[in-house]
C-alpha cells in the first residue's frame, strides 16, 4: 500500500494509516491509547524488545524489591483497548528512513506511515566486564532484574553495596534498609542526589541515609570488584583505598539511551537521545525536522521555553505519559491543530519513610531558599532560583505546598520570593548556594512565562529582555 | 484488577490507605506504595479509593476513574 | 443584582434552602470584597489557589480584628487551646500528626475501614427502628444519631452522655457563623458560646483523664497514653483535638446525608439507581459531596502577604471567605455543574477543602454516608417527601436542613 500523506488528507490517515511503536512500555503504551482514543482507526503496531507487556517500573525498586508485590505485578493497566498487533520479546535493530520501514532482530521489516520512537533508556552496566560477570552484581531497570535482585536479596546477603546514589541507588538502599540488610552505599559526589537536586538537600539525603543506618561513603568511587574462585562478588575497592566485603553489588550509575538501533538512520539520535522539536517530530542528523517519525519519553530530547529552550531529556514517569500523549494526538492531527510539548518536570521518589517531590529543572539553579519547614527535619519546601527567577521546587513530605510552586516557575516568578509564608523558620531567611557541581549557564534570555491548566489550553507569553 | 497511581498528581492525602488499606499504604508520612495488581474481590474498596482520591490520581483497568492525564503536575483540564 | 452586600446575602435566611443561585451571581466576580469586610473567592480555580497558598494563614490570632470580632473569634480561650485547624504550620503539622496516629495510616491504618461492619450494624438498628411508622424525620431518627454514635464510639465518649454534648455540639456549629444582630444580641451569643467551650472543656477533660488512667480502645485512651516519636499532646491540646473531632463528627456528616436524602428523594430515577446499583454508592457520594457540600464555605483565613489572584490584589492582613459551595458549581471547572451525574468523571470537588488542612475526618464520612444511603435506598419503601423545601437551620457555614419530613410505604429487610 502506498504512503498515506498526512497533511491536507488527515482523515484517510486516521481510517488507513499505518502507525509503529518501537517502545512498548509507559509511553508507547500510552500513546497507542491516546491514538486510539483520538479515533486512529488504522493498523497499529507495537514492538518491544523484552517480553512482557507495558509494566510499571518505579515499583521495582520500591514494592517489588521490599517484597511486598511480585515482580510481575507490574502491568499496567490500559486504560482502553488498543487494538493492536504485538511483537514483544523482538528489539529493533535498524530503521530505515526512505523506505520507512523498522528492522526486527529476527530480520521482520515492518511498514510504516508514520513512527513513534519510544525506546526508553537502559541501566549502564558496571563498566568493567569481567567484574560486571561476576555472579552477585546486579543492575536494575526492567522487571527481570527486580526479579533476580528481589531472589538475591531473600537469600539474606551479608552485605549489599549500591553503587551511585542517585534517585535509584537511594531507593534500592532504602529497599534493603527495609528488609534489615547491611548495606553500603558508594557515591562518587559529595552527597547522594546532587545531580538532581543539588548540594543543600544532598546533605539532608546523607543524613536520611545514615539515620536509617546505611554506611553511607562520599566522594569515594568503586575502583574493582572482586570475586572468589566461585566466580561470585565479594568485595568492592574504592578509590580512597579502603574496601568493603559485599556478596551483592547494585550498579546505579545512571541510563543510557536505546539509540544505537538508529546509527545510520540519517536521524539526530545519540546518547543523549533523540533531538525532537516541540511538537515531538525528531530531527534528522542535518537538523531538519522529519514529517513522520516521532518521539516521546526517556528517550527523547526537547526544547522547553520556559527553561531557556534548552533541550531537556527527562527521564520522567510524569514526562513519558505526557509526551505520549501529545506525540500521539500530533501524529494524526494536520499541523494547526498540533499542540506543542509543555510539560511542566516533575517527578517523585519514596526513600527512607520519606517522599520526595520535585517540579521544574532544579539543576538549573544557583541559588535555594528553604521557604517553608526545616532540612533538620528532613520536612521542607525548597525553592530554587536562577537569574532571579524561580525555576525549582522540591519538598520532602510537604507535597501539598508543591502545586503553588509549580505556579511560581510557570509565572516565572522573582527568586528570592520576597513574601512572608507560614512555617519560614531562620535558615529560611536568606538564599544559599544551591551547590550543583558545574552549572551550564545558558544567556540571559528573555521571560518566557507559562499558563493554562491543561495540555489544550497552554499559552506561551514573551516579554523581551529590558535593554 | 490493575491499577496505576500518578505519583505526582498525588499529595499525601491518603484517602487511599484510609479505603483500602490491603492494597494502598502510606511509608511514612506521605509516601505511597501500593499494589498494582491486586485479587479482584479487593474491587469494591479499590473502587471506593478511586472514587476518593481528591485528586483522582488512581487508575483502575476498566473503570471510570481517575482523570484524563497530562503526565503529571497541578493541573486539571479546564472546560471551555 | 441588588446592591446588598453580598455576604450579608450568604447569611440571610432567605437564601438558606438554595443558596446556589446566589453563588452563581458572585461568580461574575471571582474575587470580590464585601464592603470593607472580607473577600469573597467563588471561583473553583481561585478557591483551589487559595488552598495551596502558603501566603495564607488558618491561624484565627491572624484574624484582622473587624474579622475577628465579626466570627466571635476576638479571645482565646484557655481551656480550649486552638486545634490544628486553626493554625499554621509548624504547630499545625504537629498536632494534626499526632491526632492521626490513633486515627489512620501510616500509625493506625485500619482503624476506620474495620469499622464497616460496625457502622452497618448501626445503620441496621436505626432503621429497624423506624417499624411500625409511616411518617419519620429522617434527621431526628436517622442522620443525627448515627453519626454521633459513631464518633463516640471512635473517640471513647458515653453515649449516653449525648443529650449533654448535644447542646453545646450545637452551640459550637451555630458559633462558626458570624455573630448577628444588636450589639447585646451579639455579647449574648458570645457568652453563650464561652459558656459552652467551658462547660465542654471541663467534660473532656475528665473523661480524658479517666481515659489516661484507664485506657480503652479508642482514640481518646490512645492522645492519652501514646508514646509516639514526637512526644504526646499536652492535656489541654488533648481536650481541644477532642473537642473538634467530637463536633465535627457530629455536624457534618449529619448534613452530608441529610442533603443525599434529599437529593434522592428529589428524583426518583436517581433513588432507583442507587438502589439498583449499590456499587454506585462511592462515586455517588462524592457528586453529593460537590453537589450541596455541608461546609459550605470557609471564612477563617487571612492573608500574610498581598496576593494577586483573578486579576485583583488581595492585600496582607485581609480576611478570606473561601465558598467551596460555589466553587463546586463552577462552569469553567464542571461541565454542566447544576446537574446531579453520579458518574460525572475527575470530580475534584472542594468539599473538604484541599491542601494541608483538608478534613480530617473525610474517609469516615464517606463510609458512613455510603452506608447510610445504600441502605436507606434498599430498605425504605416508597419514602416520600413531606416538605420540600425542608426546614433549615440557621447556619450558612455547616448547612442543612433541621429536619427532613418523610413518608414511607413500608420497611425491607
Amino acid at each position: 500500500m502506498p504512503p498515506v500523506s498526512v497533511d491536507g488528507f488527515p482523515e484517510t490517515f486516521r481510517r488507513e494509516g499505518r502507525i509503529v511503536v518501537v517502545g512498548a512500555s509507559l509511553a508507547g503504551l500510552r500513546a497507542a491509547e491516546t491514538l486510539r482514543a483520538e479515533g486512529f482507526r488504522g493498523t497499529l503496531t507495537m514492538i518491544g524488545d523484552e517480553p512482557h507487556e507495558p509494566y510499571d517500573r518505579p515499583p521495582l525498586s520500591k514494592q517489588v524489591l521490599l517484597g511486598l508485590v511480585p515482580p510481575d505485578h507490574t502491568a499496567l493497566p490500559r486504560r482502553r483497548a488498543i487494538d493492536a498487533r504485538w511483537r514483544l520479546g523482538t528489539a529493533a535493530t535498524g530503521l530505515d528512513a526512505a523506505a520507512k520501514e523498522v528492522r526486527l532482530a529476527d530480520g521482520d521489516t515492518v511498514p510504516y506511515d508514520r513512527l513513534l520512537i519510544a525506546t526508553g533508556v537502559r541501566s549502564r552496566p558496571w563498566p568493567h566486564e569481567l567484574e560486571s560477570d561476576l555472579d552477585g552484581v546486579f543492575v536494575l531497570r526492567t522487571r527481570d532484574h527486580a526479579a533476580r535482585l528481589h531472589r538475591r536479596l531473600s537469600a539474606g546477603p551479608r552485605r549489599v553495596l549500591v553503587i551511585g546514589a542517585g534517585f535509584t541507588g537511594s531507593e534500592i538502599a532504602s529497599a534493603c534498609r527495609g528488609r534489615g540488610l547491611p548495606v553500603t552505599v558508594a557515591e562518587r559526589g559529595p552527597a547522594p542526589l546532587v545531580g538532581a537536586l543539588g548540594g543543600v538537600i544532598g546533605e539532608v539525603a546523607a543524613e536520611l541515609q545514615r539515620a536509617h543506618g546505611v554506611d553511607l561513603r562520599c566522594g569515594v568511587q568503586v575502583t574493582g570488584l572482586e570475586g572468589d574462585s566461585g566466580g561470585r562478588v565479594r568485595r568492592a575497592h574504592f578509590s580512597d583505598g579502603s574496601a568493603v566485603d559485599a556478596d551483592v553489588v547494585v550498579v546505579c550509575l545512571g541510563a543510557t539511551r536505546n539509540t544505537e538501533w538508529l546509527a545510520g538512520s540519517g536521524l539526530g539520535a545519540g546518547p543523549r537521545g533523540i533531538a525532537c522539536d516541540a511538537g515531538c517530530r525528531a530531527f534528522d542528523v542535518r537538523g531538519i525536522v522529519t514529517d513522520d517519525v516521532f518521539v516521546a519519553g526517556d528517550v527523547a530530547r526537547s526544547p522547553h521555553p520556559l527553561f531557556g529552550y534548552q533541550f531537556l531529556s527527562l527521564e520522567h514517569w510524569g514526562n513519558a505519559v505526557a509526551q505520549a500523549e501529545t506525540a500521539a494526538h500530533n501524529m494524526i492531527s494536520a499541523s494547526v491543530d498540533r499542540r506543542p510539548h509543555l510539560w511542566m518536570p516533575s517527578f517523585w521518589s519514596a526513600q527512607f519513610g520519606v517522599n520526595i517531590k520535585s517540579v521544574g529543572v532544579p539543576p538549573m539553579a544557583d541559588q535555594l531558599l528553604v521557604t517553608q519547614g526545616s532540612l533538620t527535619e528532613h520536612r521542607f519546601t525548597a525553592v530554587y532560583g536562577h537569574q532571579g527567577r524561580v525555576i525549582a521546587a522540591t519538598t520532602f513530605d510537604q507535597g501539598k505546598w508543591l502545586e503553588f510552586y509549580e505556579r511560581q516557575i510557570e509565572r516565572a516568578a522573582p527568586f528570592p520570593p520576597e513574601f512572608p509564608t507560614v512555617d519560614r523558620r531562620p535558615e529560611g531567611r536568606h538564599p544559599i548556594a544551591a551547590g550543583f557541581p558545574d552549572p551550564s549557564l545558558p544567556t540571559h534570555g528573555p521571560t518566557v512565562t507559562l499558563s493554562g491548566h491543561s495540555p489544550a489550553d497552554r499559552r506561551l507569553s514573551f516579554t523581551p529582555r529590558r535593554a | 484488577m490493575r491499577l496505576v497511581v500518578d505519583l505526582n498528581r498525588c499529595q499525601g492525602y491518603a484517602q487511599c490507605a484510609f479505603l483500602a488499606p490491603d492494597v494502598f499504604a502510606l511509608h511514612g508520612a506521605e509516601a505511597l506504595m501500593y499494589d498494582p495488581q491486586p485479587a479482584d474481590d479487593r474491587r469494591p474498596q479499590v473502587l471506593r479509593a478511586a472514587h476518593a482520591c481528591p485528586v483522582q490520581a488512581i487508575t483502575v483497568e476498566g473503570e471510570d476513574v481517575g482523570r484524563a492525564s497530562d503526565g503529571g503536575g497541578a493541573g486539571a483540564s479546564r472546560v471551555g | 443584582m441588588t446592591s446588598a452586600s453580598p455576604l450579608r446575602q450568604i447569611l440571610d435566611p432567605a437564601h438558606r434552602a438554595d443558596p446556589y443561585p446566589l453563588y452563581a451571581e458572585l461568580r461574575k466576580t471571582p474575587v470580590v470584597r464585601d464592603g470593607t469586610g472580607p473577600y469573597l473567592v467563588s471561583t473553583y480555580w481561585e478557591i483551589q489557589e487559595l488552598l495551596h497558598d502558603p501566603r495564607v494563614s488558618s491561624d484565627a490570632r491572624n484574624l484582622n480584628p473587624e474579622a475577628a470580632a465579626f466570627l466571635g473569634q476576638e479571645e482565646e480561650d484557655p481551656n480550649l487551646p486552638p486545634t490544628f485547624l486553626r493554625l499554621d504550620p509548624p504547630d499545625h503539622d504537629r498536632l494534626r500528626d499526632l491526632a492521626m496516629r490513633p486515627f489512620g495510616p501510616p500509625h493506625t491504618p485500619r482503624r476506620i475501614s474495620d469499622m464497616r461492619g460496625e457502622l452497618a450494624g448501626i445503620v441496621t438498628q436505626l432503621i429497624d427502628g423506624f417499624r411500625g411508622r409511616d411518617h419519620l424525620d429522617l434527621v431526628d431518627s436517622f442522620a443525627y444519631p448515627f453519626p454521633v454514635t459513631v464518633i463516640c464510639r471512635l473517640l471513647g465518649v458515653p453515649r449516653e452522655d449525648e443529650p449533654r454534648f448535644h447542646v453545646w455540639a450545637d452551640t459550637l456549629a451555630a458559633g462558626l457563623d458570624p455573630v448577628h444582630g444588636t450589639p447585646e444580641e451579639r455579647e449574648a451569643q458570645r457568652e453563650t458560646l464561652r459558656r459552652a467551650r467551658a462547660d465542654l472543656a471541663a467534660y473532656l477533660a475528665g473523661l480524658v483523664e479517666e481515659r489516661r488512667r484507664s485506657p480503652r480502645d479508642d482514640m481518646l485512651s490512645a492522645l492519652a497514653t501514646d508514646h509516639g516519636p514526637d512526644g504526646r499532646m499536652s492535656p489541654l491540646e488533648m481536650v481541644s483535638t477532642a473537642a473538634l473531632l467530637l463536633i465535627a463528627g457530629h455536624e457534618t456528616t449529619v448534613n452530608l446525608i441529610t442533603n443525599g436524602m434529599l437529593t434522592l428523594l428529589r428524583d426518583p430515577g436517581l433513588l432507583r439507581r442507587l438502589r439498583d446499583e449499590p456499587a454506585l454508592a462511592a462515586p455517588f457520594v462524592e457528586e453529593l459531596l460537590r453537589f450541596d457540600p455541608p461546609v459550605q464555605l470557609l471564612p477563617q483565613r487571612t492573608t500574610l502577604a498581598d496576593i494577586d489572584i483573578a486579576g485583583t490584589t488581595v492585600p496582607k492582613g485581609a480576611s478570606l471567605w473561601l465558598l467551596l459551595a460555589s466553587g463546586n458549581r463552577d462552569p469553567r471547572r464542571f461541565p454542566e455543574p447544576d446537574r446531579f451525574l453520579p458518574e460525572r468523571p475527575d470530580n475534584q470537588h472542594l468539599s473538604f477543602g484541599s491542601g494541608i488542612h483538608t478534613c480530617f475526618g473525610a474517609p469516615l464520612a464517606r463510609l458512613e454516608t455510603q452506608i447510610a444511603l445504600t441502605e436507606l435506598t434498599r430498605r425504605l419503601t416508597g419514602p416520600r417527601l413531606a416538605e420540600d423545601p425542608p426546614p433549615y437551620r440557621r447556619n450558612a457555614v455547616l448547612r442543612g436542613p433541621r429536619h427532613l419530613p418523610v413518608v414511607i410505604e413500608g420497611l425491607a429487610d
